[in-house]
C-alpha cells in the first residue's frame, strides 16, 4: 500500500466533461467568494462570529445554507436524470453511461435525504425551538455547534466524491450484495458509507441535545402540553432520531466490516444474509421520512394559526396524533419489501399498521381545515404553501396507502408510481414545510421580510412543476416503467418522459427564483426591516424578541401560562414590559473545538475511503487532542452585565413603540 | 340513488384513465393481475371518500376564510370541539378498518407463494436472475433459456427463483406480482396467463450497470401443444447446460440475446442456490458435476448459523417444508427443530463424501 493509499492522480475524471466543468464551476464561484471575504475584511467575522458560534440561532442559519447549497447539488441531479431519460427514448443511448448515470441517482437520493432536507429541517429547528420555549440556547451549546459540523463533513465528503473518485452506484439505499466488495469494488461505497455515518453521528447527538433542552429548558410554568405545536413536532420527530439513527449508524457499521475486514454479514458467500441490512436499513429509514415530516407538520400548524388569527384547533389532539404516528413509524418497515417473499400474515400485518398511520395523519388535515374555520386567512407565501401543501400531501397520502397494500404494491413496487408517491410526499410534505418555514421565521432570523412577489411566483412554480413533473411517474408507474434505468425503449412512455422533464423545468424556474428571492430581498432589506420582532401578529415566544433576536433571546425568562404564550401576554398587556432591574446573563463562549475536531473526524473518513492509515491516525488522534483540550478548558462561558442587557433591550423596545 | 350513480360514473371514468395505459399493471392478461387491479380500483374509490372532500374543503375555507371577508363569523378562541373531533377521528378509522380487511383477504389471496387452484396440471419454471440476464430452467423439460420464457396460457406455472448476483425482482407487469430473487434462497411466484400473448418481463430492482438491458419476454402460447413446440425447438439446440456453460454464461453480459441450451445437468438449480454456502464459490462450482452435486451442501463455517443452513439444505434435498424467506429471517427453530438437525446431518455427510 502506497503513502496515499489508493489514491492517485487516476481518480479524478478528467475523462469526464460534465464533471471537469461543475469542478471548475465550483472552483471559481469559491475563489470568487473568497476574494469577496477577503475584500470586506470578513475572514475574522466569519471564523469568529460564525463557523465557531454555538449560536442555536447562527448554527440554524448556517445548517440552512448548507441545505440550500446541497439542493442545487441535488436538483442538478434531478435535471440530469430527467433530461437523460428524455434523451434516451426509442433506444437512444443518452449522454450519461450507466457509471454515471447510476452514481447520479445515487447521489440525488442521498443529498436530498440527508444533507437537503436533513439540514433544512434540524436548521429550522435549531433556529425556532429555544425561542419557542423562552430558552437563552440549547442544553448543550457546545455539542449542538459540533452536530453541525460532523453534518458538513459528511456533506464535504459526498462532494469530495465528485472530484476524486466515484460515489457509490447502488441507489441510495445500498443494498448488499451489490454494495459488497465483490460487486462495488470501488470507492463509491465507501463515500456513501462514511459520509452517512459521519453526518448521522451528529444528526444523533442534536437529538439528544434537543430532547434535553425541551425537558429541561422551558421557560417557567411551561408545562409539556403547552409547547408550541412545532416544538412538540420536534419534540416527536428527535425522539424518532435517537431511536432510530443508531439502527443506521450498526447496519453502516456492519457493511464497514463487510468491505473493510472481510466479514460477511450480508454477502452472497460464507452465509451472510442481505435481508439484515434490508430490514435493518429500514427500521432507520421508514422513522426516517418521519423525522423529516413531523417538523414540516407542525410549521404549517403554527402557519395557519398565525395567519387565520386564530387559535390552532385541536392542540391536544395534533399532540398525540404527532407521538402515534412516531410510534407506528417504528413498526412499518417492512412495507418497504413486500416482494421479498414474506408469509401473507406478515405482509398483512404491515400493510395495516401502515395504513393505521393514515388515521392521525387525516386527523391533523381535518385539525388544519378547522383552524382555518372562521379564521381571518391572510394568504402569505407561507400560507400558500401550507394550502398547497395540504392538496399536494392528500394525494401523495392516498398512493400511500395504495403502495401499502400488499396486493397492489406486488405490481407497483420499485415503479415509478412508488418515486412519485414518495416525491409527492417528501416534496408536497416536508420541502414544501421547510420552504413555508423559511418565509415564515426569515424576518425573525435576519431582521428584514422577503421579497413577497418572487415569494409567491416561486411557489406557483415549484407547485405547477410538481404535478407537472411527478404526476406523469405515476402513469408510468402503472404503465410497468420501473425505477433507476438509464434508458426507455417502450414508445408509449416517452410522452410522460418528456412531461416529467417539463416539470422538472419549472421547479428549477421556481428554485432560481427563491434564490432571485433572496438576493433582492437582502438588496432592499432597508426598506424591509422588520423593527417589532413580531411581524405576523405571531402566537408564541419567538416573536416577542427582537428580528433577529438578541444573542441572548430573553433578557428575563418570560413566565408561560398559555399555548400561545405570546398573544397571551399581548391580551394581557404584559408584552414588551421593561423589568426595574436586568440580571447578569449567564452565556457559552464560542469555540473552535467543533469545526477542528470535525476537521479530524472528516480526514479520518477521507483516509478510510482511500485507505490512508496514516491519515485515518493523524485525524482521529487530532480529533481526540482538540476534545480533550475542550473537556479540560474552564473558560467555557461568561455573563452579560446588567447594563449592556439594558441597553440592548431598550433599544429594541423603542423600535417597538415607534412600530 | 344519486350517490350510487355518481360513484358508478367515477369509477368508469377511472377505469377508463386507466385502461389508457396499454401494456402496464393496468392492462392485466393474467388472474393474479386481473385481481390486483381490481384492489387498485377499489381501494382508490373508497379513499377517494376522504381525499376529495379534503381538498375540495381546504381550497373552500381558504376561499371563504380569506382576510377581508369581514361578513364571515370569526372566532379567534375556537380550538376545540368534541363533535369534531371525534368524526375527524373515526372517519378515518372506520375508512382504514374496511381497508385493513380487504388488506388481510386480499394479501391471502394474493400470496405470492401459494399455488393456484386451477384445473390444469401446474407447470414449473426456476428462475435465476445473473448480470445481466435471466436464465430458465424447465426441471420437467430438461432445458433451459435465456431471456425468453415460455409457458402456455391458461395453465398455472410454478416458478422458483434465486439469484446468482446481487438481488433481483422477477416481474412481468401484465401478468400480476413480482418477488425478489436472491442469492442462496429460493423464493416463490405462481403465475397464470388467462389469454395468450408476448408480454415485456423485467427486473424491477436494480442490480448494477447493466440492469436496464435486463428485460425478458414471456410467451404465453395458445395451446400446451405449442408450448410442447417451443421446447420442441430448444431442444433442437446440442448445447447443454453443464458447469463449464453455466461458468460461461454467468460472466457479466448486456442485452443478452435469447439463448437456448437442449439439455441441462440434473439439479442445476439447486447447486446454483447451493453454491452460497461455500466460503468460497468457485471452489464450489468446480464440484459441480461431481456425481453428489444435487445434494452437496457445504456447511464449511457455518456452524453458528445452523438454522440458515439447515433451511437451505432442505430446500436442497426434497423440499421438506414449503418454506418462504419469512421464515429465513425469522428465527423458527422450535417449529423446524424436529427436522432441522437430520437434514443439517445428513448435509455434512454430503461435504465429506463431496471432497
Amino acid at each position: 500500500m502506497s503513502f496515499l493509499g489508493k489514491l492517485s492522480l487516476d481518480a479524478i475524471p478528467y475523462h469526464e466533461p460534465i464533471i471537469m466543468v461543475t469542478l471548475a464551476v465550483v472552483a471559481i464561484a469559491g475563489l470568487f467568494i473568497a476574494a469577496l471575504i477577503t475584500k470586506y475584511k470578513k475572514w475574522s467575522v466569519l471564523w469568529n462570529d460564525w463557523l465557531t458560534s454555538v449560536d442555536h440561532k447562527r448554527l440554524g442559519i448556517m445548517y440552512i445554507i448548507l441545505a440550500m447549497v446541497m439542493l442545487i447539488r441535488g436538483f442538478s441531479d434531478a435535471i440530469m436524470m430527467r433530461t437523460q431519460q428524455a434523451l434516451a427514448t426509442n433506444g437512444a443511448a443518452g449522454y450519461l453511461p450507466p457509471e454515471h448515470y447510476d452514481q447520479i441517482f445515487t447521489a440525488h437520493g442521498v443529498i436530498m435525504i440527508i444533507f437537503m432536507a436533513m439540514p433544512f429541517m434540524i436548521g429550522l429547528m435549531n433556529l425556532v425551538v429555544p425561542l419557542q420555549i423562552g430558552a437563552r440556547d440549547v442544553a448543550f451549546p457546545f455539542l449542538n455547534n459540533l452536530s453541525f459540523w460532523l453534518t458538513a463533513s459528511g456533506a464535504v465528503l459526498i462532494n469530495i466524491s465528485l472530484g476524486l473518485g466515484e460515489f457509490a452506484k447502488t441507489g441510495w439505499v445500498a443494498y448488499p450484495p451489490l454494495s459488497e466488495l465483490a460487486y462495488s469494488p470501488g470507492v463509491g461505497v465507501d463515500y456513501y458509507i462514511w459520509a452517512l455515518q459521519i453526518s448521522g453521528i451528529g444528526t444523533t447527538l442534536t437529538g439528544v441535545n434537543f430532547i434535553a433542552t425541551v425537558l429541561k429548558m422551558r421557560a417557567p410554568g411551561m408545562k409539556l402540553m403547552q409547547m408550541p405545536i412545532f416544538t412538540w413536532t420536534c419534540t416527536w420527530a428527535n425522539i424518532l432520531i435517537v431511536a432510530s439513527f443508531p439502527i443506521l449508524t450498526a447496519v453502516l457499521g456492519l457493511l464497514t466490516l463487510d468491505r473493510y475486514m472481510d466479514f460477511h454479514f450480508f454477502t452472497n458467500e460464507g452465509g451472510g444474509n442481505a435481508m439484515m441490512y434490508i430490514n435493518l436499513f429500514w427500521a432507520w429509514g421508514h422513522p426516517e421520512v418521519y423525522i423529516l415530516v413531523l417538523p414540516a407538520f407542525g410549521i404549517f400548524s403554527e402557519v395557519i394559526s398565525t395567519f387565520t388569527s386564530k387559535r390552532l384547533f385541536g392542540y391536544t389532539s395534533m399532540v398525540w396524533a404527532s407521538g402515534v404516528i412516531s410510534v407506528l413509524g417504528f413498526i412499518v418497515w417492512l412495507h418497504h419489501f413486500f416482494t421479498m417473499g414474506s408469509s401473507a400474515n406478515v405482509n398483512a400485518f404491515f400493510g395495516v399498521m401502515t395504513m393505521v398511520i393514515a388515521v392521525p395523519t387525516g386527523v391533523k388535515l381535518f385539525n388544519w381545515l378547522f383552524t382555518i374555520y372562521r379564521g381571518r386567512l391572510r394568504i402569505t407565501v407561507p400560507v400558500l404553501w401550507t394550502l398547497g401543501f395540504m392538496v399536494t400531501f392528500t394525494i401523495g397520502g392516498m398512493t400511500g396507502v395504495l403502495l401499502a397494500l400488499p396486493g397492489a404494491d406486488y405490481v407497483l413496487h420499485n415503479s415509478l408510481f412508488l418515486i412519485a408517491h414518495f416525491h409527492n410526499t417528501i416534496i408536497g410534505g416536508a420541502v414544501f414545510g421547510y420552504l413555508a418555514g423559511f418565509a415564515f421565521w426569515f424576518p425573525k432570523a435576519t431582521g428584514f421580510h422577503l421579497n413577497e412577489r418572487l415569494g409567491k411566483a416561486s411557489f406557483w412554480c415549484w407547485q405547477i412543476g410538481f404535478y407537472v413533473a411527478f404526476m406523469p411517474l405515476y402513469v408510468l408507474g402503472f404503465m410497468g416503467m420501473t425505477r433507476r434505468i438509464n434508458h426507455i425503449d417502450n414508445p408509449a412512455w416517452n410522452i410522460w418522459i418528456y412531461l416529467a422533464a417539463v416539470g422538472a423545468a419549472i421547479i428549477l424556474v421556481g428554485i432560481i427564483l427563491q434564490f432571485v428571492q433572496l438576493y433582492v430581498s437582502i438588496r432592499d432589506r432597508d426598506q424591509n426591516r422588520d423593527t417589532t420582532g413580531d411581524p405576523w401578529n405571531g402566537h408564541t415566544l419567538e416573536w416577542s424578541t427582537a428580528s433577529p433576536p438578541q444573542f441572548y433571546n430573553f433578557a428575563t425568562l418570560p413566565q408561560v401560562a398559555d399555548i400561545d404564550a405570546f398573544t397571551d401576554a399581548k391580551e394581557k398587556g404584559t408584552a414588551y414590559q421593561r423589568p426595574k432591574h436586568y440580571q447578569a446573563i449567564h452565556m457559552p463562549k464560542n469555540t473552535p473545538s467543533g469545526i477542528l475536531m470535525a476537521l479530524g473526524i472528516t480526514a479520518v473518513g477521507f483516509a478510510a475511503i482511500w485507505h490512508i492509515l496514516w491519515l485515518a491516525i493523524v485525524g482521529l488522534v487530532g480529533a481526540f487532542i482538540v476534545f480533550l483540550f475542550r473537556a479540560y478548558n474552564n473558560d467555557v462561558d461568561y455573563y452579560v452585565q446588567p447594563d449592556e442587557v439594558a441597553r440592548i433591550e431598550d433599544a429594541h423596545l423603542n423600535h417597538v413603540v415607534r412600530g | 340513488m344519486l350517490i350510487r350513480k355518481l360513484s358508478k360514473a367515477a369509477s368508469a371514468a377511472f377505469v377508463l384513465m386507466l385502461a389508457g395505459c396499454d401494456g402496464g399493471v393496468l392492462d392485466p392478461k393474467g388472474q393474479i393481475g386481473i385481481d390486483e387491479k381490481h384492489l387498485i380500483v377499489v381501494a382508490t374509490l373508497l379513499m377517494l371518500i376522504v381525499v376529495i372532500p379534503v381538498i375540495f374543503m381546504t381550497l373552500y375555507f381558504a376561499w371563504k376564510y380569506r382576510d377581508g371577508r369581514d361578513q364571515e363569523i370569526y372566532a379567534p378562541k375556537w380550538a376545540h370541539s368534541t363533535a369534531i373531533e371525534t368524526v375527524v377521528w373515526i372517519v378515518p378509522i372506520v375508512i382504514v378498518i374496511i381497508l385493513g380487511v380487504i388488506t388481510w383477504r386480499s394479501t391471502h389471496d394474493l400470496d405470492p407463494y401459494k399455488p393456484l387452484v386451477h384445473e390444469a396440471k401446474p407447470i414449473t419454471v426456476e428462475v435465476v436472475s445473473m448480470d445481466w440476464k435471466w436464465l430458465f430452467i424447465y426441471p420437467e423439460q430438461g432445458v433451459a433459456s435465456v431471456n425468453e420464457l415460455a409457458f402456455p396460457a391458461n395453465v398455472p406455472v410454478n416458478f422458483k427463483i434465486t439469484s446468482d448476483t446481487a438481488m433481483n425482482s422477477f416481474f412481468i407487469p401484465q401478468l400480476g406480482s413480482q418477488i425478489y430473487s436472491m442469492a442462496g434462497m429460493t423464493t416463490k411466484l405462481h403465475l397464470i396467463a388467462n389469454e395468450p400473448g408476448i408480454f415485456d418481463g423485467i427486473s424491477a430492482n436494480y442490480s448494477g450497470a447493466g440492469f436496464a438491458g435486463m428485460k425478458f419476454k414471456a410467451i404465453a402460447t395458445q395451446t400446451p401443444a405449442d408450448f410442447d413446440a417451443w421446447i420442441a425447438k430448444v431442444k433442437q439446440q446440442k448445447h447443454t447446460l453443464d458447469s463449464a456453460a453455466y461458468a460461461a454464461l454467468a460472466k457479466p453480459s448486456e442485452y443478452n440475446p435469447v439463448e437456448y441450451f437442449g439439455a441441462v445437468s440434473k439439479g442445476m438449480f439447486n447447486q446454483i442456490v447451493m453454491q452460497y454456502m461455500h466460503m468460497d464459490s468457485h471452489e464450489n462450482m468446480e464440484h459441480m458435476d461431481t456425481e453428489h452435486a444435487p445434494d452437496m451442501a457445504d456447511m464449511k463455517g457455518m456452524h453458528d448459523m445452523a438454522h440458515m443452513a439447515g433451511e437451505h439444505a432442505m430446500e436442497n434435498t426434497q423440499n421438506m417444508a414449503d418454506m418462504d424467506s419469512s421464515t429465513h429471517s425469522a428465527p423458527s427453530l422450535t417449529k423446524d427443530s424436529s427436522t432441522e438437525p437430520l437434514s443439517l446431518e445428513h448435509s455434512s455427510t454430503q461435504k465429506v463424501e463431496a471432497e
